[in-house]
């Protein structure tokens, strides 16, 4: 600033002063806005100032006079920000104290307490299984729920007659030839069905619903669920199988479990075996069966076993999901009572 | 199966730690279900006689017995049976005997008079599950001795083994002892068999009729027999592994069984002394040994008595009652035979008689185990009858259907490619020798000879499973396959998927009921039941029809919840239904249903539209074709062209009155073959259209019998390219409408596509909607 010192210089601080007063004096908004354009509007006293400009000589003076009248512009500008955000709090502070609600009551409303779905502890239990065997490589085969004869036994190196079939207690459906339909006794047919009809090598898991002639009680449904796991490559070994369902332990249960393999029986694998998990408090449960997929069955789906290998292995997914929700009498589980089916979201 | 330890340690010298052999067991794939000690001696409990014995006029239901354990002594105890006399000889718990339920006997009174003891029965010793009262001791019994001695009860171990179908051989304990020895590295004795002196050599006749179903037919002549009780410890392995002692040749004979596997049966060689083995024909009879008369079928296989050709056994099954050996026999022919496995397991299915032998040959036993069984027979028998011989020159029968041993041969490459592990080829000739398979190595090919009472091993893969078992299973590493296939859900599985969600988001529960129905089920839900598949062997009748529809089940489960007083809730069922079809198996296809308790017609289409938009699918409301079993003012199929993929709306009120359901249902049920099946294009994007838009706000009346739909898309049509969207946004029936027209409101909002619209260009626009609406029968609203 210079040391030049006009009546302009002092009207100017003077009506500045004043505004800023007036802007923190105003009570209302609409208060506020009525000063404001009183201070700044064309016949202000700022406007009126800067129109007396013209009369200035000193080109200097009039330069700075200039200067400080846009300066006080925006300090009345920025005062007036200010002062109007702190009258609209003020002012919508009592808005929303008058609205002020009880959450809890509106939380309990019908309107708001509206849950979701659930689906079932089984469809849960295999979406998991699905998404660790997608994690391992493995894709997802489905095949019918009615089977042939061939599918469900014969192809599984059981021909008719085998004594091995009296392993599964079989519900038949009525057909032309007795005994040639069934409802399947186990997901194995989908292997069949599989190596028919995608080129090796496969890496599937089969999950689905499978049929046993089995009076209801606390651990057994006449219908329930397995899953399947197939996998045809060159040069498969049984080590393979050992390390794929430790892979499957770790993967699913969590990394503190570990498996191991016992010897078995069934007709479409050899060696056999049963697989138990071992808990992190050292005891174990058992899952399923699982093999090398025996060369009758390689056949039967098409496959040389000279040139491909294999194992599958099984296990009941209703157990799974039973274990996982502490369910004592698995009939709840299929009992469709929503009193039982809510508490699972 | 339950195999005693004792019994196996004599076979084999197998560590005295029956744990380590459980877990060898189980090693070995010979799964150990339970395992029992029994035969515990009870300490403190000693034989004692009863002097006498009084009534208290004051306690009518015990007796006070005197009794004398041998010191001279004569003690008193209360006693609550009522099997003992005076003068037998019964097992006596002193005061302080701990007993095996924990109990501990203290000094005890009834009416001031104390009891000394306690008289003991079975179940108190832990020598069985259930007693009748006191165990009477053998009278001789020393006194003031274990009971456990004088009944030569063997403390032993029982284990029970789950054993798997192939495993024939183990239904014997050598079986399972040769396994344990090979397991351990010790050599496997087999049954002790006696230095047996031979008599002169005899020979029975033998005649097979039935050479397909009898492979083998042998007898063994014994003499100088008399028919008395068993050894004690005959009598106690019988009863540790679940068979009742009745004399000893029959004990004999089954422990012979239990030992060896080799079914035996003893006749007394006065009465029967030819053998012939014959079907059966139609219409004869026989009384098995349990007293039942049964009517033969001409598929049996009979064991005659050669003289007269009558039955004298149902061969493999179950001896003849009128044949059995009596007091008087002396001789006794032994019959050991190999049967066709299945003859005799249908022989065993149609008489509903699976016994101990039939078990054992519908699995396949050994055609070579009769010898060591006869001499193992005699063997035992000689405890009783220190005179008995075996003669020699026995009758040996076979025919063609005898198994041979057969040679297999699997090279050292293919089993260590398909097990995964290098495995010493010195290992797997002995481990294949060791239990049994005469082996021999020439290069990479292994050859054994597979021992007769192994059926089950006939290809390569059952030796590579012989080596990997007693390799053990923990000994192979574990390893991943180098896969070059990459995991996923397919595109119908990610859908089923992305449905699901939906079907939980809009708060609707998923439901399993059973896929079986009962006659009738459908027709109560209005559906044809024409077209059904039927089990032929269901479990109840109500469970005989396989569905060809979700509706019934689904119904069934809401009607549950409602009658539970859960009235508002909605149920979803994803599944697999399976109508006849004329190939032989069902017309099996994916199928939704989703049911509304208290839901109407506009709480299924609006489910419909939530899993279009979701699933990128449409389809076409056709309210003409009423759906079976549905509302017929409220219900509509949903089709695909001309294809019919399923109905929505309500379920018929008549319907659900029979159900007994309240209130509305709604129902959406949709084929998902179709549905998850599609593969949407990605939609192709359009640039914004930044003119800016109009709305037209056309209100019609129309008939109630035109579907408003009829005029939505004549006015669709009018509107062509420059229409951004149409909503009904009105409907209304009432004053200044006339009965049977409604109005109807449509906004369409209208755009220009290559600049805005003119004054001009909208007036026209609206002139066209008017006239096609009014070409679809409708007028406009004045």
């Amino acid at each position: 600033m210079t040391s030049a010192s006009t009546p302009e210089h002092g009207q100017l601080a003077q009506a500045l002063a004043d505004g800023l007063v007036q802007i923190r004096d105003a009570a209302t908004s609409d208060q506020l806005r009525g000063v404001v354009s009183a201070l700044t509007g064309k016949k202000g006293p700022i406007a009126s100032i800067k129109s007396s400009l013209g009369k200035v000589t000193d080109i200097e003076v009039r330069k700075e006079l200039g200067q400080l009248v846009n300066d006080a512009l925006t300090a009345l500008g920025v005062a007036n920000d200010g002062r109007s955000r702190e009258l609209r709090a003020a002012e919508f502070s009592s808005q929303i104290e008058s609205e002020r609600v009880d959450m809890s009551e509106i939380a309990m409303s019908a309107n708001v307490e509206r849950r979701l779905g659930r689906m079932h502890l089984v469809t849960q239990a295999m979406e998991r299984l699905e998404d660790v065997f997608i994690g391992l490589g493995f894709q997802i085969a489905e095949g019918p729920e009615v089977e042939t004869d061939f599918y469900n036994f014969e192809a599984l190196n059981m021909p008719p007659s085998h004594p091995a079939r009296s392993m599964w207690d079989t519900l038949f459906v009525e057909s032309d030839v007795d005994g040639s339909v069934v409802l399947r006794t186990h997901t194995s047919p989908v292997q069949i069905r599989v190596m028919q009809d995608w080129p090796p090598p496969i890496y599937a898991v089969m999950p689905g619903r499978v049929f046993r002639k089995e009076t209801p009680d606390a651990t057994h449904m006449p219908v329930f669920h397995q899953i399947e796991g197939l996998v045809i490559d060159r040069g498969i070994t049984f080590a393979d199988l050992a390390g794929t369902i430790e892979s499957f332990t770790k993967a699913f249960f969590g990394p503190g479990f570990t498996s191991r393999l016992r010897p078995s029986y069934f007709p479409f694998t050899e060696p056999s075996a049963e697989f138990d998990i071992r808990r992190h408090d050292g005891t174990w449960i058992e899952l399923g069966g699982c093999g090398m997929v025996h060369p009758h069955v390689l056949r039967a789906g098409g496959l040389d076993p000279n040139e491909w290998s294999g194992f599958a292995f099984g296990f009941g997914i209703d157990r799974m999901a039973k274990e996982r929700h502490g369910i004592n009498d698995i009939r709840d589980m299929y009992s469709d009572d929503v009193r039982f089916t809510e508490q699972f979201s | 199966m339950k195999i005693l330890f004792s019994i196996l340690r004599e076979m084999a010298d197998l560590p005295n730690d029956p744990d380590a052999v459980a877990l060898a067991l189980n090693s070995l794939g010979l799964a150990v279900e339970e395992m029992d000690v029994v035969g515990v001696p009870v300490p403190g409990v000693v034989t004692a006689r009863i002097v006498r014995m009084e009534k208290h006029a004051d306690a009518a239901k015990v007796t006070r017995c005197f009794v004398d354990a041998g010191d001279g002594e004569e003690r008193h105890v209360w006693c609550g049976a009522t099997n003992m006399q005076a003068g037998d000889v019964v097992p006596l718990a002193t005061l302080g005997t701990t007993m095996p339920n924990g109990t501990e006997i203290a000094r005890r009174g009834i009416l001031g008079i104390d009891s000394e003891g306690m008289l003991c029965s079975e179940v108190e010793l832990g020598l069985s599950d259930e007693s009748s009262g006191i165990l009477i001791l053998p009278a001789d019994s020393q006194l003031g001795v274990s009971p456990f001695d004088v009944l030569g009860i063997e403390h032993d171990v029982i284990f029970d083994l789950d054993l798997t179908r192939n495993r024939a051989d183990c239904w014997g304990h050598l079986g399972v002892a040769r396994d344990l020895a090979a397991h351990f590295g010790v050599p496997l004795r087999g049954p002790r068999i006696a230095a047996l002196s031979h008599g002169s050599n005899k020979a029975l006749d033998v005649t097979i009729d039935a050479p397909e179903q009898c492979g083998s037919f042998t007898i063994s002549y014994i003499s100088s027999v008399a028919v008395g009780t068993s050894p004690r410890w005959v009598a106690s392995r019988l009863a540790h592994l679940g068979m009742r002692s009745i004399n000893n040749v029959v004990d004999a004979s089954n422990l012979v069984m239990l030992e060896t596997n080799q079914p035996n049966h003893a006749y007394d060689a006065d009465v029967v002394s030819s053998f012939r083995v014959r079907l059966a024909t139609e219409g004869e009879t026989l009384t098995t040994l349990d007293g039942q008369t049964r009517n033969l079928h001409a598929d049996d296989l009979l064991i005659c008595n050669g003289a007269t050709n009558v039955g004298v056994g149902l061969a493999g099954v179950m001896g003849d009652l009128h044949s059995e050996i009596t007091d008087k026999t002396t001789t006794l022919a032994i019959e050991s035979a190999w049967f066709s496995p299945d003859p005799i397991r249908y022989s065993a299915i149609r008489h509903g008689l699976r016994s101990e032998a039939s078990i054992r040959f519908e699995r396949g036993t050994d055609p070579n185990a009769w010898q060591q069984a006869a001499e193992r027979f005699v063997t035992i028998l000689r405890e009783t009858c220190p005179d008995v011989t075996l003669h020699g020159g026995a009758t040996v029968v076979q025919t063609t259907s005898c198994p041979v041993p057969v040679s297999v041969d699997v090279s050292v490459t293919r089993i260590e490619s398909l097990l995964g592990v290098h495995i010493e080829s010195e290992r797997i000739v002995s481990i294949l020798n060791s239990i049994g398979f005469a082996t021999t190595i020439k290069g990479d090919v292994v050859t054994s000879i597979v021992p007769t009472w192994r059926p089950d091993c006939t290809q390569d893969v059952d030796l590579i499973e012989e080596v990997a078992r007693h390799f053990g299973y923990d000994n192979i590493g574990k390893t991943v396959p180098n896969s070059t296939v990459h995991g996923r859900l397919s595109n119908m599985q990610a859908r089923r998927r992305i449905l699901r969600r939906v079907l939980v988001g809009l708060g609707l529960d998923e439901a399993m009921p059973s896929p079986f129905l009962a006659a009738g089920d459908l027709a109560t839900v209005g559906l044809p039941e024409d077209n059904v598949l039927r089990i032929a062997n269901p479990l109840v009748a109500e469970e005989s029809i396989l569905r060809t529809s979700l509706r019934p089940g689904i119904l069934r489960s809401l009607r549950y919840n409602q009658s539970h007083r859960a009235p508002q809730i909605g149920l979803w069922e994803i599944g697999h239904v399976y109508p006849k079809s004329d190939q032989q198996l069902p017309d099996e296809t994916e199928q939704l249903v989703i049911v509304v308790a208290g839901g109407d017609v506009e709480t299924s289409l609006a489910q419909w539209n939530a899993i279009c938009d979701a699933l990128s699918v449409g389809t076409q409301l056709d309210q003409s074709r009423i759906p079976a079993g549905l509302h017929a003012g409220r219900s509509a199929t949903l089709a695909r062209g001309k294809k019919v993929v399923g109905v929505v709306g309500e379920i018929d009120p008549l319907v659900l009155d029979i159900l007994g359901i309240e209130g509305r249902v709604s129902i959406l049920e949709v084929d998902l073959t179709v549905i998850l099946n599609e593969e949407p294009k990605p939609v192709q994007a359009k640039d914004i259209n930044r003119y800016p838009s109009s709305d037209l706000d056309l209100a019609f009346v129309m008939e109630d019998t035109v579907p408003a739909s009829t005029l939505q898309r004549a006015l669709r049509q009018a509107a062509g390219k420059q229409l951004v969207s149409i909503d009904l946004f009105d409907v209304y029936r009432g004053k200044g409408v006339a009965e049977g027209f409604r109005g109807l409101a449509f906004r369409l909002r209208v755009q220009g596509v290559e600049a805005t619209l003119t004054e001009s260009q909208l007036a026209e626009l609206q002139k066209s909607c008017v006239a096609a609406a009014v070409k679809a029968g409708a007028t406009l609203r004045a």
